[in-house]
């Protein structure tokens, strides 16, 4: 009978861990999802520049992408933001720069957060940001208008059904935590 | 017993189709076959795919039904005492396996044409807002938001309700007929999803991401759809309303509408 | 075999109606009571929310209740029904039944089992308490997807507190049941003898410790977004909203599973007894339900196919879908040829049995058509979905625990129920059913899209006709409860056998079933 009893306790404590795991297993997906979305190109986790092959390198002349540009604000958000240019004509391989302005004209700083979207989605993992003011929160101080540079690529592996890229760019609001995370690295400092 | 039981399913039947048959005829019961080819060929294949559901539950039932029929003690049959079959169960099991891929290969089809983007002729914006959605016609320069015109006094019962009740707004999205219109779809705040029955096109509005739709409208006409995805208190008054008209009168509609200064404006809207 | 406890564990059956047995009991049969009238007092509660629901629809306009407050009934009608109905009423009849069936003397983990049950009232106490909060109850729907549900009021962390409360109990249920059905067998009780109902649990179980916590993590990223700065699904800080629906379908997919796999196992059980045939393919009918737990982990993504997915994504999680279809055939066809050549009776159990299988195949076919991914997006976020899944859970799983309770009601009581009010019962169930689900199909093919509380005028008919049989079903169930309450008082003893042809261990027992199923262990044939 004991040994009954304690087979059960085992066995029920191995299924508890089991649970504790798959709770684990539920945080894990979230660096799995970024993993799948890089690997089918849904979404392209890029934080930073991306270091270009010399194979990359390689301008297709004879081919012709457009590439469209634009902008949203999220709830709340109050800039101003225009790409200076609204469509490019690009060749892959080839590294081009433009704009965005961005002004904001409230009477407080502000510090902002462009986050990059893609469509189609295929065209995704193809489209290389060498420089972009998407990879740091941007502070604009009251009144002001900045100029935010973007230097980007299309890579020569972009199917070759892909003849239009929409590159958009969502700015949310996050002077609120900012300013937290400022006041706690200050009190940080002070320690 | 028996009697009781037949004449309680008699009357269920004949309750059903008292209801079913006079009092409720006239209201659509199945999904607009639309006006676009897209959205024939989806209206197509779910056509096909309930008839065949229908074939299976007929050929299905009519088995059980019959065995309930012959089958009873109270008939006097003593029970067969059969319980397996390999042959007969790797069949049912083969065939549907067989149907499900003939089924699937329409669909794929179907499927990679709404995937495809290119060569369209004009693209809108689409931006949905608790509760309402903003349109912006990128080439033309046009842009404005479109929320519901049904007045609160017939959402309250004070006023007759009009024959396009909650689906009406102020600013219809005007569109070329004959046209690949490509839709970049985002949202403000919640997701929410952007829905038009007789165009087949039905995709999330997600915050801080684009998805593409298109669709390419055979013929002139008015029409109407809702937000899809609940988006909280109002989600079922933002609705979408879709003005196809002929290529000439939508130049006209651009040239009354278009605003000289450029279209990202309306970046600031959310104020 | 006497009515004395036996065992390890010290515990009697004291009078019905003192409060201590019931806080205190680590009986299997008492826990199972306790799990089954659970259900059924938040049947009634979730049923009253579904009245609101169906109250405010019955014509156009605005009527009875705010917007806000509509969200927040559809949000708890939802996880009342699922986490707090179907979940613990299969639970109690995995109590009850499991031990009985395997011969086994209770339940491995008795004490374990007594506090997963009384967790559950605190749960949901505190979850209907949300509704008198700032703010109200949670009204961003059941599937809690932010950034909406992050606009919640005070009733945010309450609620997910008790859906982890919820999720700890079905967690510990299902690890008792994997550990009862791996341990507690009797000599010669192999795991391929053990009635379907066994074998469905069991895998129901496994699906509910694989499941749960992974939902308990995806609603604590929700809590950690909200209130500690994380940016799970913040696209600011590089998360995405989308990810959350991947975490929850994760879950959800599964757990549609976990509420109708035990429901295979009651049929199961019920059609072999009255066509008087053993059940056919009792191994592919084992087979299946595996492959059905399998499929459901690679399927989840069938619920967003709108959202937005790379085309390889959508096929993908159509193909696989369609698969599913197979199993479940193979099911069905398995019943239908239990009862060929059998020798048929139409008891109650029956009845419901053979409602369940029209009617969950009607909800099956609707299930089909929803997985061609183009269809899908016209389908999706309508009625035509809510019509599918009700048709799948009300006369798919609760018909299956409706059938169970009729079919072991006299084991467990010792007297026969009404077979009049039964048959009644399930004519009204069945037609009221059909009365308030069919015309959802329409509605939704026709445009309505799902969780409105107002409509355009051409959904009017049907919505009409909905409410009026969602009020003839929910009236119906009160006939149950008299049927219920008469026969545990009165009514003509039962036999141990009870059914003229029932198989299995259960029936051995005499009926009312003694407090301890099997002090020692019954022969195996």
């Amino acid at each position: 009978m004991s040994d009954k009893t304690s087979k059960t306790t085992r066995g029920a404590a191995k299924l508890a861990l089991a649970a504790v795991f798959m709770f684990s297993f539920g945080y894990l997906l979230v660096p799995l999802y970024d993993v799948f979305c890089d690997l089918t190109g849904l979404r392209f986790t890029d934080e930073e520049a991306v270091a270009l092959s010399p194979q990359e390198l390689e301008e297709d002349t004879s081919r012709v992408v457009t590439i469209q540009f634009d902008v949203s604000m999220n709830q709340g958000m109050s800039w101003r933001v225009k790409p200076e240019m609204q469509v490019m004509e690009v060749h892959p391989g080839r590294v081009y720069t433009t704009f965005y302005s961005a002004s904001n004209r409230t009477a407080e700083e502000m510090v902002g957060q462009a986050v990059p979207s893609v469509a189609p989605i295929a065209a995704n993992k193809y489209l290389v940001k060498t420089e972009c003011f998407c990879f740091d929160n941007q502070m604009i101080a009251a009144g002001e208008t900045v100029n935010m540079p973007l230097s980007f690529m299309l890579s020569p592996g972009l199917p070759p059904n892909v003849n239009l890229v929409t590159l958009s760019y969502t700015f949310f609001d996050i002077t609120k935590n900012a300013s937290a995370e400022k006041q706690l690295d200050g009190v940080l400092a002070y320690k | 017993m028996f009697a009781i039981k037949r004449l309680n399913a008699w009357l269920g039947l004949a309750f059903i189709s008292v209801v079913s048959g006079s009092a409720f005829a006239g209201q659509p019961i199945n999904m607009p076959p639309g006006v676009t080819d897209i959205s024939l060929e989806v209206y197509n294949m779910h056509m096909i795919a309930f008839w065949l559901c229908v074939v299976i539950a007929v050929v299905v039932f009519s088995a059980m039904f019959y065995s309930i029929f012959a089958h009873r003690k109270s008939r006097g049959v003593t029970p067969a005492t059969f319980h397996e079959s390999t042959t007969i169960e790797a069949i049912w099991t083969i065939i549907p396996f067989v149907v499900l891929i003939a089924l699937s290969i329409p669909a794929t089809k179907t499927l990679i044409d709404m995937y495809d983007t290119s060569d369209y002729d004009l693209t809108v914006k689409i931006t949905g807002y608790q509760w309402l959605w903003h349109y912006e016609y990128v080439e033309d320069g046009v842009d404005f938001h479109s929320k519901l015109q049904t007045s609160l006094s017939q959402i309250n019962n004070d006023e007759e309700k009009g024959e396009n009740y909650l689906l009406e707004v102020d600013n219809e999205l005007v569109i070329p007929v004959g046209k690949k219109v490509r839709f970049l779809i985002t949202s403000n705040d919640v997701i929410h999803a952007w829905w038009v029955p007789d165009l087949a096109v039905k995709k999330d509005a997600v915050p801080g991401f684009i998805n593409e739709a298109w669709t390419r409208v055979n013929e002139p006409g008015i029409y109407r759809g809702q937000c899809a995805e609940l988006c909280g208190r109002h989600h079922g008054f933002m609705p979408v309303v879709v003005r196809a008209v002929p290529e000439a009168e939508y130049q006209q509609w651009v040239a009354a509408n278009a605003k000289p200064e450029s279209a990202t404006e309306y970046a600031a809207i959310s104020e | 075999m006497s009515t004395v406890a036996a065992g390890d564990h010290h515990d009697h059956p004291e009078s019905p109606y003192s409060i201590k047995r019931w806080l205190f009991t680590t009986n299997h049969k008492d826990i199972g009571t306790l799990y089954l009238w659970f259900a059924f007092i938040m049947f009634l509660i979730g049923g009253v929310m579904a009245l609101v629901i169906r109250t405010e629809l019955f014509q156009p306009g605005l009527q009875f209740v705010d917007p806000q407050f509509f969200n927040s009934m559809t949000t708890m009608h939802a996880i009342m029904m699922i986490f707090g109905v179907v979940m613990p009423a299969f639970t109690g009849l995995a109590n009850w039944l499991i031990p009985m069936m395997i011969g086994a003397p209770d339940m491995a983990l008795p004490r374990m089992n007594n506090w997963s049950f009384w967790i559950l009232p605190f749960a949901f106490a505190m979850m209907l308490s949300t509704l008198f909060m700032d703010g109200g109850g949670p009204a961003g729907g059941w599937t809690l997807y932010p950034p909406l549900t992050l606009q919640t009021g005070d009733a945010l962390p309450f609620v997910i507190l008790s859906m982890h409360f919820m999720g700890l109990s079905s967690i510990m249920g299902a690890i008792n049941v994997v550990a009862t059905v791996l341990n507690m067998r009797a000599p010669g009780m192999t795991l391929m003898k053990m009635p379907l109902f066994v074998w469905t649990w069991l895998i129901t179980a496994y699906l509910l410790i694989a499941v749960m916590p992974v939902l308990a993590g995806g609603i604590t990223m929700l809590l950690t977004d909200k209130y500690f700065g994380t940016s799970f699904f913040n696209a600011a800080g590089g998360g995405d909203p989308v990810m959350f629906q991947h975490i929850f379908w994760f879950f959800g997919h599964p757990e549609v599973y976990i509420l109708i796999l035990p429901s295979f196992g009651v049929v199961s059980s019920i059609i072999p007894t009255f066509a008087r045939k053993p059940l056919f393919g009792y191994a592919s009918m084992v087979y299946a339900t595996g492959a059905i737990a399998f499929l459901s982990f690679i399927v989840w993504a069938h619920h967003m196919f709108t959202v937005g997915m790379p085309l390889a994504g959508e096929l993908f999680f159509m193909f696989a879908t369609m698969l599913i279809a197979v199993p479940t055939g193979v099911k069905v066809f398995n019943w239908i040829a239990t009862m060929w050549r059998g020798s048929m009776t139409f008891e109650t159990p029956m009845l419901f049995a053979l409602g369940f299988i029209v009617m969950f195949s009607i909800g099956g076919f609707s299930g089909l058509m929803l997985a061609l991914a183009p269809v899908d997006f016209q389908y999706h976020d309508t009625y035509f979905v809510v019509a599918h899944f009700h048709y799948v859970l009300v006369p798919g799983s609760i018909f299956a625990i409706i059938a169970a309770v009729y079919y072991w009601l006299p084991k467990w009581c010792g007297n026969m129920y009404s077979e009049g009010l039964g048959k009644t019962h399930f004519w009204l169930s069945t037609i009221f059913v059909n009365l308030t689900f069919f015309p959802m199909h329409f509605v939704g093919l026709a445009g309505m899209p799902r969780r409105i509380p107002d409509y355009a005028l051409q959904f009017s008919d049907y919505n009409m006709m909905a409410t009026i049989g969602a009020f003839g079903f929910g009236l119906s169930q009160l006939l149950f409860l008299v049927l219920v309450i008469k026969a545990i008082r009165s009514g003509k003893k039962a036999t141990s056998q009870v059914w003229e042809d029932a198989e299995g261990l259960e029936w051995t027992l005499p009926s009312p079933a003694p407090y301890h199923s099997f002090s020692t262990p019954p022969a195996i044939k």
